[in-house]
């Protein structure tokens, strides 16, 4: 076949058809691909709820609900965990802007008396090998079972009782500043309990 | 039979004697920047593979409708095409690897291989010599991350495949941008120096 000529008309219509075709096959695998990644972003949910919490049968997904930061702009998402529809802890995914580098996302379960009961480190970018130790035990166990209204958790460099991160206590203050916040936000609406 | 050699010959230029990375030197961006574990690098390997295989396909298949004048345009939205439906598949079923190359997989679009390939090779060629030349480029390409971020892995956090061997640190400089262009200085030079090794006693 011989080779189609570049003329102002074929220049045209080669460059609509292709981008039609582009898009509409795009539109296509968009639609397809869509249900699957709802399911695999709550699946993702579900996983770091599992972390921090124990013993709910509810599915804390499907009951979100989102709690105002008192004093500030921005809200927070609250995944409640229900035992035989009794309310027995709720996970929080909270975030600090404080880190080395982008925001830091966690998520956070409570009990109803307001304790820590365990993190998860959901998402960030601090740097591989320093702050990125954070997700690891030995700095995140130092949070477990604590109460922020009656512990102190800032690293020991602000007063507080946690051993930061060696070369990281950038990344290891804004996670006790995403935990702060995460309390404070729960407490602001648990405080009749 | 004469063309099986040829095709097998096609196929295994992309990887030894053209390989992109070391030699083409072609893609370093996502080369560099994906490789600080084998499992990344072969996930971003996969990844180009699809990409490039697809669109060598089908820039060879519409070769003659395509003007001259708008080639570059029309293999860019293409690429791009077959780009976003590599990212949205992989959103939808790996959703633990899509995390780690999140950022990495829209740069496909720019990788050179892929617009070199169709460029140089696809628009120029038959349907199945261009099918091979993706697949042996893309497997060329998928080994050298493997491998590079095998070394990365191994040097930077005492593990491979995600499995810690020893337990410990690492140099921590091989998981950082710079320990990129170390390993891949040191991986091109032996790759050279095995070359001219070769030429010499042949």
């Amino acid at each position: 076949m011989a080779k189609v000529k570049s003329t102002f008309g074929s220049l045209i219509i080669t460059l609509a058809v292709i981008t039609f075709v582009g898009s509409l096959s795009l539109g296509f695998v968009f639609d397809w691909t869509q249900e699957p990644i709802a399911k695999a972003q709550m699946a993702k949910q579900l996983k770091a709820i599992e972390a921090v919490l124990d013993g709910y049968d509810n599915n804390p997904v499907m009951e979100k609900y989102k709690v105002a930061i008192p004093n500030g702009k921005d809200s927070l998402e609250f995944f409640p965990a229900t035992r035989n529809g009794k309310r027995i802890g709720t996970a929080v995914k909270t975030k600090s802007s404080k880190g080395y580098s982008g925001d830091i996302w966690l998520m956070v379960g409570f009990n109803e008396a307001g304790d820590v009961l365990r993190v998860q480190v959901l998402e960030h970018k601090e740097t591989p090998g320093l702050g990125s130790k954070m997700s690891q035990p030995n700095f995140l166990n130092q949070y477990f079972g604590k109460n922020p209204g009656k512990n102190n958790l800032k690293v020991k460099k602000d007063g507080g009782e946690v051993d930061a991160i060696t070369g990281a206590t950038i990344s290891s203050r804004a996670f006790s500043e995403a935990v702060q916040l995460a309390y404070e936000t729960f407490q602001s609406v648990n405080h009749g309990n | 039979m004469a063309t099986n050699i040829k095709h097998k010959e096609n196929f295994l230029k992309g990887i030894v004697r053209e390989n992109p990375v070391f030699v083409l030197l072609l893609g370093l961006c996502p080369t560099l920047g994906v490789t600080s574990s084998a499992l990344n690098g072969l996930g971003m390997g996969v990844a180009t593979v699809f990409v490039l295989v697809m669109s060598n396909l089908v820039v060879s298949l519409i070769k003659n409708l395509i003007p001259d004048k708008v080639r570059i345009p029309a293999f860019i939205v293409i690429i791009a095409s077959f780009v976003t439906v590599v990212q949205l598949l992989m959103e939808a079923y790996t959703p633990a690897l899509y995390d780690q190359l999140g950022l990495f997989i829209p740069l496909i679009v720019v990788n050179c291989i892929v617009l070199g390939r169709a460029e140089a090779f696809a628009s120029r060629n038959s349907v199945v010599s261009s099918l091979i030349d993706g697949l042996g480029m893309g497997v060329g390409f998928t080994m050298a991350l493997t491998l590079l971020g095998a070394i990365r892995e191994l040097l930077g956090s005492l593990s491979i495949f995600g499995l810690q061997l020893i337990e410990g640190d690492g140099m921590l400089v091989f998981i950082l941008a710079p320990g990129a262009f170390i390993t891949l200085g040191f991986l091109i030079a032996l790759m050279n120096w095995l070359k001219n090794r070769s030429a010499t006693t042949k």
